[in-house]
């Protein structure tokens, strides 16, 4: 088990050092860089350029070193936590960054929690009550679920509440609470209004994650084992919960790595329209502003907090299933 | 000495078991035909089809359909209100038309209020003159299926913050939301088949560097990447290129699901005895691929194209929304939904968030269709 763990965090070295290139190179990609884009502004306003205090600009972020290098100083400072600098709040991006990745995180996390404790007594009953209407019901519920993109559900929600309470569900925390340090009433304000954000992003991965589990199911509740159990008398209850949905509960846990990419991507844009303080609408004025050091690492936290928890998820499955364990690689 | 009795009839093989026409033409019928037989049956896909139909022919002919062209402005019909088309005016029948409106600038909230004016009829016109446009970029023709009456204003959908005709505006964004998933889907199948092609039929060191690089590229959260990459395409592009840039950027990370099943399906096929025969005969990799593999899994590959279409329209939708995608005077229904960013005027004018409606449908209809798609693509089993 050691062994595989070790294993899988080995090969997570070159996959993040890719996806570290990739980032680079879109940092990279808008023509020029931050400072011509300062020098036209300025210019354009009518005040004079210093080309010295350019030039020292240029050297002190590493702008004249040719393309290899600024990459490496880029990436390793990323490794001991320095992520560059942001050109538009004239900060170093961990102080801009703050809270936002942290919130980012919690909202990830409990939208899986909330996404499985949702799917699973559904896909159950679902697979268990084939057919049915609650069968069709939940299928048809689960379909707008799926085909209603989050972004626009959660401007819809946003106009109910606004109409019909007259409040603003933006935001993830009591205003007074911003900018304050942890504690024990900020944290149950952020999760006063947690449940929203959490709904949206949850829906579609949630009404995926059902019809998944509900096929999965399926195909294991027709195998002759179920048969062989139910002719030998076993009640239906105990024999579902016994033996398919044993088997079902590793495809479950290995769906976190298609889970987790959408429910990050989820987070970002729902962020936005809900206007919370995570790394999604900064992420949009970087982008904006061009601010490409900062979308950058922005970009490469999403890419690692993925990585991160599909590796997680795969060190799960090789504990829940031997096979896994045994030949060293998920089978898919 | 009896002799061995022969039977002077002719034989019949089906003289115990008589096919009836239907049996014999469904065992006679092709590969394809046997899908189509299956996907009529899928009555969810087929009611998909014919939606997915009648929108696409919308949007064909959306400059004859609505009323107004995409940038007519009424500057004095700023955020009206949708009008409801009645028949009956006080129990009278009057044929199709409107109630013009009665205009009130609420000076508490400067909230512009709009009432339906009963005594003020407009009837409606049909197959009538009104803006001027170029048909297809063919022809210049100013026919109109519906028009307002003369004088008079015809807002379904109400209009937008420049006094522009939400209906015609949704009608005319269906063009550009609808073909950028199908241009979308073609280029990622295109990379799909070659890259997933090379991969499965080569095997080895190729197909082991292709397998990771796909990996590296799921593991992006989707949407981050898209916005990304879309900001980094220059302000000075014309919109038309940005529309290229943009649906050459979704097709970029959507290709890995469809290179992977290529390559799964290659692996398996490339052992059966055709393929050696081909290889035997010397056909090249680029043919054997093309000619003799590929077509016996093409069901499959359409059917899981058509299920990330979906996929490709919302993302452009988002784009849009975010101002990171199209730019007027390209109009999307994400550009049209970009107006309903500010929650404040939506709550003030919520018909400006009727571009909602058309995408859910339309990505439904891909849902179930690609659905019924996958479900027909094996007809054999």
């Amino acid at each position: 088990m050691i062994g595989y763990i070790l294993k899988r965090l080995f090969f997570m070295i070159p996959t993040l050092f890719v996806i570290s290139i990739l980032v680079f190179v879109i940092i990279q990609l808008p023509p020029g860089d931050y400072l011509e884009t300062y020098i036209a502004e300025l210019q354009s306003q009518g005040e004079s350029v210093d080309p010295d205090r350019i030039r020292f600009l240029r050297a002190e972020y590493g702008l004249d070193k040719p393309i290899y290098e600024q990459y490496f100083v880029w990436a390793s400072g990323m490794l001991v936590g320095d992520y560059g600098y942001s050109f538009e709040y004239g900060l170093p991006v961990n102080e801009v960054i703050g809270d936002r990745l942290f919130l980012t995180i919690i909202i990830s996390v409990v939208t899986i929690i909330f996404t499985w404790a949702i799917a699973f007594p559904i896909g159950i009953y679902s697979a268990t009550h084939q057919y049915s209407w609650g069968d069709y019901g939940l299928s048809f519920i689960g379909f707008i679920g799926l085909a209603t993109p989050n972004f626009l559900l959660a401007l819809v929600m946003l106009y109910l509440a606004n109409v019909y309470f007259g409040t603003s569900i933006g935001g993830l925390m009591d205003p007074e609470y911003i900018d304050q340090p942890w504690g024990i009433d900020k944290l149950i304000s952020v999760l006063e209004h947690l449940w929203i954000p959490v709904v949206v992003i949850g829906t579609s991965g949630t009404a995926g994650m059902i019809r998944r589990l509900r096929a999965n199911l399926l195909d294991e509740l027709q195998k002759q084992y179920v048969v062989t159990a139910r002719a030998k008398g076993m009640q239906e209850k105990k024999l579902v919960r016994k033996y398919p949905l044993r088997i079902a509960m590793n495809f479950f846990i290995a769906d976190i790595g298609s889970l987790l990419p959408s429910v990050i991507s989820g987070a970002e844009i729902t962020a936005i329209v809900l206007s919370l303080p995570t790394t999604g609408p900064m992420m949009l004025n970087a982008l904006q502003s061009q601010d490409m050091y900062l979308a950058g690492s922005f970009l490469m936290f999403l890419a690692m907090l993925t990585v991160i928890g599909v590796m997680l998820s795969d060190i799960l499955l090789a504990m829940l299933d031997p096979r896994i364990r045994l030949q060293g690689g998920a089978t898919k | 000495m009896s002799t061995h009795y022969v039977s002077e009839a002719p034989f019949d093989p089906h003289s115990v078991e008589q096919l009836t026409p239907e049996q014999e033409k469904l065992y006679l019928a092709s590969q394809w035909q046997l899908m189509w037989l299956k996907l009529k049956q899928h009555r969810l896909a087929v009611a998909s089809s014919v939606v997915l139909i009648i929108i696409y022919l919308l949007a064909l002919f959306c400059e004859f359909l609505s009323p107004y062209n995409l940038h007519t402005r009424n500057t004095d019909y700023i955020y009206a209100p949708p009008q409801r088309v009645h028949v009956f005016h006080e129990g009278e029948f009057v044929g199709p038309f409107v109630y013009g409106y009665s205009y009130q600038l609420n000076m508490e909230n400067l909230k512009r209020e709009y009432a339906p004016d009963t005594r003020n009829i407009q009837k409606l016109r049909f197959f009538c003159r009104s803006d001027g446009y170029k048909f297809w970029g063919l022809f210049e023709t100013d026919v109109h299926f519906v028009c307002p009456a003369a004088g008079g204003y015809l807002f379904l959908f109400g209009t937008d913050r420049l006094g522009r005709d939400m209906y015609s505006r949704i009608l005319h964004g269906a063009k550009i939301s609808l073909t950028i998933g199908l241009v979308g889907i073609a280029l990622s199948f295109i990379l799909g088949i070659v890259i997933g092609g090379i991969a499965g039929y080569y095997g080895g060191v190729v197909d082991n560097g292709i397998q990771r690089l796909i990996e590296i590229l799921r593991s992006f959260p989707e949407l981050p990447l898209w916005m990304a990459l879309s900001a980094t395409l220059p302000v000075t592009w014309s919109p038309i290129l940005v529309f290229f840039g943009i649906t050459l950027i979704l097709a970029l990370l959507d290709w890995t699901g469809l290179a992977r099943a290529v390559r799964s399906k290659l692996l398996s096929l490339r052992e059966e005895d055709y393929c050696t025969a081909a290889q035997l005969m010397g056909a090249r990799p680029g043919r054997i691929i093309g000619r003799h593999l590929l077509p016996g899994f093409m069901s499959h590959l359409i059917a899981s194209a058509s299920l990330s279409i979906p996929g490709m329209i919302l993302g452009e939708t988002a784009l849009s929304f975010l101002g990171l995608g199209l730019r007027p005077p390209i109009t999307s229904w994400g550009v049209l939904l970009n107006e309903a960013q500010n929650i404040n005027v939506v709550a003030l004018y919520p018909w400006l968030m009727l571009p909602v409606v058309p995408v859910i449908i339309v990505i439904l209809a891909f849902n179930f269709l690609g659905d019924g798609l996958r479900d027909a693509a094996d007809p054999y089993k």
